[in-house]
């Protein structure tokens, strides 16, 4: 009646979650693929293209680096992520070895080379990017308008690029960055910017469809609110107060609809800003480390020569992270006073 | 906001899975003809047989001797005739020396009216003396002599008796059913307690998934004369683990490496007080205890009423054998119970189920490396960092594992149930523990 010899005999505990490693990551490639459908819709086969190859060279990496180590980890997921990642930080018509090139950065310098899965301490799509778009920024800043506006494969900036020349006019009279655009020939609305009718990174565009990908992740118990809100909220607060500064307008006067659904801040903050390995451990810690992101968000996209400012933030934010959780360590139970360990 | 109370700081909500056995009705199972008794079968030394291979041995008879002061006593569950002493292995997988009866003779107690006797002219000693005697030690699943645990202390007194009826473990319904039949029962064995510690206050706790039994037992503390504040806690694992389920109905923090004694609490596992009722109106060792047999696999699971020393092939014929072929056989609770690898292994007075799980229950997966999600973190009613201990523990860091808590973890299992990697954290716990109990006794020893 029963086979003793094929009975488990384990540790406890003799029952488990459902939850797994790869059922971790393919979820949170499944609540991205809305936004990215989206971004192939809006600028045609080329962004589908460079999504493609983005992936295909974060797996292939991650293939041959595990028949080095004999340990095949492809199923796990987190190679496909990494490279759908990558593919959603790139505009969508580039030479096609830049996101390959990025792919390959973030699996082999950035995860492989500090021990693969879960021992990286930088986020690897993340820091691809940036490898590639300071070596080619001429490429890696050349956008496409939504085909939706009329014909294809026309180009044109982001609604950030063009702010920035904003703030190196000697005399403004806007109200604020929906009229500077209007006034400069590119007018957009906080619909265009919420549905993702703008130029952008391919995955960037919709913040809609990323909130919904987001509450998917919430729900299901992936990503917890603490590094989406403290993130956008210190931006949005630190963009309401100074942000109208240098459009002229005062203090108090940001547009904050206006910078937080543009640009990468809804992709970084909901997807790249909330990954497990490069993140904090504890939720104070969490929430410590968003205020990090939201502040510097702020600071580079208003202070900074670069349009763009969240890949970089949270590339920074990650490297903060053991500091973070060196001081933000939780109260064993019953003791009075954590015992901070002794750096001897 | 739920207005059931609960401890603050991690635990985990696995499926409780006691719809299956939960309130239904307490059966005996059959006697066994073959009864395999341990001497090992309480937490500290074991007792000493007494019984040789060929004796005629009486129901309750002791075939086992106390052997030390954290030791009890081991009764003979049936009446028979000793036909082999042996080793055996235990669920937990040690071994113990066994005594294996073959049923025959005469019972003196099963089957014949019982005069109750009176306990109230008893002194203190007197009452500590017969629970030991009969052998009683905590059915909850630790097995510590109850008798060291009723002894206060010089300068000690019990504030709190806390009854602990949280069950916290899935599939487990023996306290829960217990509580529905022996309500009364239970409340008198309350009494003998009171007598002996003089608490300021008795707390009966249980979880909010069990309220037939918790309304079972408001209805029989408002019909005694005793003061019982019947507490019913949120369903949350491990609610039941004695430093939790303390905090959750008095906000009281066991210090760190202390005993609850030292915060005034006596914590006592109900099925234990019935049977120490047993033990002082009946005279009645522990010979029998109450058993869940369930499990996905199982075709009729029930809760048994089972002499020690039953096997666990015997429980499962008479639950009608098994609906598919399970992939575990847990002694215990799923979360902290053990995986046993032979049915003939006996029920002991720690056993509180057996588990025949399928795959779909188990839920095993490949193990990753640590993805550094934080949810063992936020799981560990502790307050532990599991993933950095376990880190510390596989490089043979035993002290520094300490000096992150290693020993202030009880074993729980909420971090490696949560665990997305599936990570063997408690195994690594369990290893790491053992290693550094080691390490201490030889500093103690170098130090003499």
């Amino acid at each position: 009646m029963i086979d003793m010899k094929k009975m488990t005999v384990s540790s406890s505990p003799q029952i488990h979650s459902a939850d797994s490693t790869a059922k971790i990551m393919w979820t949170v490639v499944l609540s991205l693929l809305p936004a990215g459908i989206w971004g192939v819709f809006a600028f045609g086969m080329t962004a589908l293209i460079v999504i493609l190859v983005s992936i295909t060279a974060a797996v292939a990496s991650e293939a041959l680096l595990g028949l080095i180590d004999k340990k095949m980890t492809i199923g796990d997921g987190s190679a496909v992520l990494t490279g759908l990642l990558v593919g959603y930080n790139m505009p969508p018509d580039l030479p096609l070895f830049i996101p390959a090139l990025a792919s390959i950065f973030a699996i082999v310098v950035v995860k492989w080379s500090f021990g693969g899965l879960g021992a990286n301490w930088m986020n690897p799509a993340l820091a691809g990017r940036v490898f590639v778009f300071f070596s080619w920024t001429g490429s890696m800043t050349k956008w496409l308008l939504p085909s939706m506006n009329g014909a294809d494969a026309v180009t044109g900036p982001t609604p950030l690029g063009s702010l920035k020349s904003a703030y190196f006019a000697t005399s403004l009279n806007v109200s604020g960055p929906i009229e500077f655009l209007q006034s400069e020939g590119l007018p957009v609305t906080y619909k265009d910017l919420f549905l993702g009718n703008i130029p952008g990174s391919i995955g960037e565009i919709s913040a809609l469809l990323l909130l919904l990908g987001a509450v998917f992740l919430l729900f299901r118990k992936i990503i917890t609110w603490h590094v989406p809100v403290s993130y956008i909220g210190s931006f949005a607060l630190l963009i309401w107060i100074f942000g109208g500064l240098r459009m002229g307008t005062g203090l108090f006067s940001g547009d904050v609809l206006f910078h937080t659904l543009s640009g990468g801040l809804m992709l970084g903050a909901l997807f790249m800003a909330t990954d497990m390995a490069t993140t904090p451990l504890t939720e104070k810690g969490n929430i410590i480390f968003g205020l990090g992101c939201g502040f510097l968000t702020f600071l580079i996209r208003i202070y900074g020569s670069l349009p763009e400012a969240v890949s970089l933030s949270i590339i920074v934010m990650n490297i903060f992270v053991p500091v973070i959780d060196r001081y933000t360590k939780i109260k064993g139970f019953g003791k009075s006073t954590v015992k901070e360990a002794n750096g001897e | 906001m739920s207005k059931f109370k609960t401890f603050p700081k991690g635990g985990i909500h696995p499926p409780d899975n006691i719809s299956s056995t939960g309130d239904t009705a307490i059966r005996n199972a059959s006697l066994p003809t073959k009864a395999v008794i341990p001497m090992s079968q309480h937490i500290g030394a074991p007792a000493k047989c007494i019984v040789n291979v060929g004796d005629t041995i009486e129901e309750e008879q002791i075939i086992g001797e106390s052997a030390g002061y954290v030791s009890v006593p081991v009764h003979s569950s049936i009446p028979g005739k000793v036909v082999e002493i042996k080793d055996i292995y235990l669920s937990h997988g040690k071994t113990s020396q066994a005594v294996v009866i073959e049923l025959g003779g005469e019972f003196k107690r099963m089957g014949k009216t019982q005069q109750a006797k009176s306990w109230s002219s008893l002194n203190d000693d007197e009452i500590i003396k017969k629970i030991s005697s009969m052998g009683i030690a905590g059915q909850g699943g630790a097995t510590f002599p109850t008798h060291v645990k009723l002894i206060l202390p010089e300068g000690k007194d019990c504030d709190y008796l806390l009854i602990n009826a949280a069950e916290c473990e899935p599939y487990l319904t023996s306290d829960q059913n217990l509580i529905l039949e022996k309500s009364e029962e239970i409340i008198e064995g309350l009494k003998i307690l009171k007598k002996l510690l003089t608490p300021k206050k008795i707390i009966f706790a249980i979880e909010n998934n069990k309220m037939a039994s918790a309304k079972a037992m408001s209805d029989a503390v408002a019909e005694s004369d005793l003061d019982v504040d019947v507490e019913i806690l949120k369903v949350k694992y491990p609610q039941g683990a004695e430093k939790n389920i303390i905090k959750s109905c008095t906000g009281r923090e066991v210090p760190s490496g202390k005993l609850p004694l030292e915060i005034g609490m006596v914590v006592l596992n109900v099925e234990t007080v019935f049977s120490i009722y047993e033990a002082l109106v009946f005279d009645k060792p522990l010979v029998e205890r109450i058993v869940t047999i369930s499990g996905g696999a199982v075709k009729s699971p029930k809760t048994l009423r089972v002499k020690i020393g039953t096997t666990y092939r015997q429980l499962l014929e008479e639950c009608d054998g098994l609906t598919e072929e399970p992939v575990k056989v847990i002694s215990g609770g799923p979360m902290m119970g053990f995986g046993i690898f032979d049915l003939d292994t006996p029920v002991t007075k720690g056993t509180s189920g057996i588990l025949f799980l399928t795959k779909k229950e188990v839920k095993a997966a490949q193990q990753t490396s640590c993805i550094a999600c934080g949810r063992c973190i936020k799981a560990c009613p502790m307050g532990l960092n599991p993933s950095e201990m376990n880190k510390l523990t596989l490089n043979f860091l035993f002290e520094e594992a300490q000096d992150m808590g290693l020993l202030d973890c009880m074993d729980c299992g909420s971090c490696a149930f949560v665990c997305p990697a599936h990570i063997p954290l408690v195994q690594s716990f369990r290893m790491g523990k053992n290693q550094l109990r080691a390490i201490m006794m030889e500093k103690k020893g170098a130090n003499r």
